[in-house]
């Protein structure tokens, strides 16, 4: 423990790093899985109109880029943006704001959390 | 994705074990020459008996004409063996455009985009031919490839012995999306074939969803039909891929995206940021609920 003795910040950045293990709590998908999120993500075709980093092809403009989508106060400029809200949105985005451009895209349950749980991994 | 050493036909399975054949005599002679090198210079004096003329005789010509000549004749043979002979089962036309493939089926009375059905365990017939450049049709799992060129209708006859999805992509530069220009050939059991076959062949039903009705009515309003081809409706375009049955294919814009709603809107409203430089332009005026309409339309054509 002599290094933060030493240097007081590095217990600092050690505090920065353990709050970057996981999404915020408020922000926490029960039973969902970030990785089979972006699985779901590529399968889906997400990417014709989202822009998203580290999948390939995904440079779509016709919707928000999800890049930072845990920031985001808002949910389609509507809703705040939480998991409820959220899988709200995902279940059947026209039954949530009809006039959006945003198909149903027939995601399960299951596929709902997992994808919630994903761009709440993108920070 | 796609390998050359995981044939699922009888004209890759002899590549690939021309391929082996090659990369074990490669590592033979790599080794040989290696081995040699650092005999030569550790150990070797330049006395032997056979340096000199007996060596640039014996491993300079003889060796590699041995050794290269049956594996020119071999590989020559796999390209140009005549396959014509056999009788196929099934004849497919395949033009290649800048930057997707139109497919027909002449027998069938069909015309998609961008997926061949085959039975699998049955010889094929692929008529090649292009709209514009030089493309060339590579499936690396089922057979090599073969160039389409203007002016000429280039043949094939493959076979894939497995039921599965091969993905095959253009293999000659073609242009800025040339990366982008891929393919499915989709191998099922003759019934399912011959099912798919059947319901591409008839036009789709026209919607009673209104929903699906306003989609298709839009789609016919947009002008879409200037360039696509949709069956039983006014839509008879050609520069576009054929759209009669889109929602049945696999994947969308040329294998670039999967098939379904979402990404058929998202193609509509801007391909151009997903494919920039292909043909279609961004149809981003259409308000956000006739863009599903158009998309949810389109999804139905099964």
């Amino acid at each position: 423990m002599a290094l933060f003795r030493r240097h007081p910040a590095a217990l600092a950045v050690l505090a920065l790093a353990a709050c970057d293990t996981g999404p915020a709590d408020h922000q926490r998908v029960a039973g969902g899985d970030a990785d089979a999120g972006r699985a779901t993500v590529i399968a889906e075709g997400c990417g014709a109109c989202h822009t998203m980093p580290g999948i390939r092809g995904a440079r779509g403009t016709v919707g928000p880029p999800l890049e930072g989508f845990a920031q985001r106060g808002y949910i389609a400029g509507q809703f705040p943006n939480e998991p409820a809200e959220l899988m709200r949105w995902l279940a059947d985005p026209p039954a949530v704001l009809p006039g959006t451009a945003m198909p149903a895209t027939g995601l399960s349950a299951q596929q709902q959390r997992d994808v919630a749980a994903f761009l709440y991994a993108q920070r | 994705m796609q390998s050359t050493l995981h044939p699922a036909g009888p004209e890759a399975t002899e590549v690939a074990l021309l391929w082996w054949v090659m990369f074990g005599a490669s590592v033979f002679i790599m080794g040989l020459v290696v081995g040699l090198i650092a005999w030569g210079l550790t150990r070797a004096t330049g006395r032997e008996r056979f340096a000199g003329m007996p060596m640039i005789v014996g491993l300079g010509i003889v060796f590699p004409v041995v050794v290269i000549t049956p594996l020119i004749v071999w590989s020559v043979d796999i390209t140009s063996r005549v396959r014509a002979a056999i009788t196929p089962a099934v004849t497919v036309e395949v033009v290649g455009r800048q930057f997707w493939w139109e497919v027909r089926y002449p027998g069938h009375g069909i015309v998609t985009a961008n997926e061949i059905r085959v039975p699998v365990g049955q010889p094929v017939e692929l008529v090649l031919t292009t709209a514009d450049v030089i493309h060339s049709l590579w499936f690396p799992e089922i057979a090599g490839k073969l160039d389409m060129i203007p002016g000429r209708a280039n043949r094939m006859v493959i076979q894939a012995d497995r039921a599965g999805t091969f993905r095959g992509q253009c293999a000659e530069f073609c242009g800025i999306q040339h990366a982008l220009m891929a393919l499915v050939l989709v191998a099922e059991p003759p019934d399912a074939f011959e099912d798919w076959a059947t319901a591409q062949s008839q036009p789709p039903p026209p919607p009673e969803d209104p929903f699906l009705v306003w989609g298709r009515d839009a789609f016919l309003a947009a002008g879409c039909g200037t360039c696509h081809a949709v069956r039983g409706t006014p839509a008879k375009g050609t520069f576009g891929p054929d759209l009669s049955h889109v929602g049945s294919r696999v994947t969308l814009g040329a294998g670039v995206l999967p098939n379904g709603i979402g990404p058929l809107a998202g193609w509509i409203a801007d391909s151009q940021a997903i494919k920039p430089g292909n043909h279609i332009p961004a149809f981003n005026t259409l308000d956000g609920e006739t863009l599903r309409a158009v998309a949810a339309w389109l999804e139905s054509l099964k």
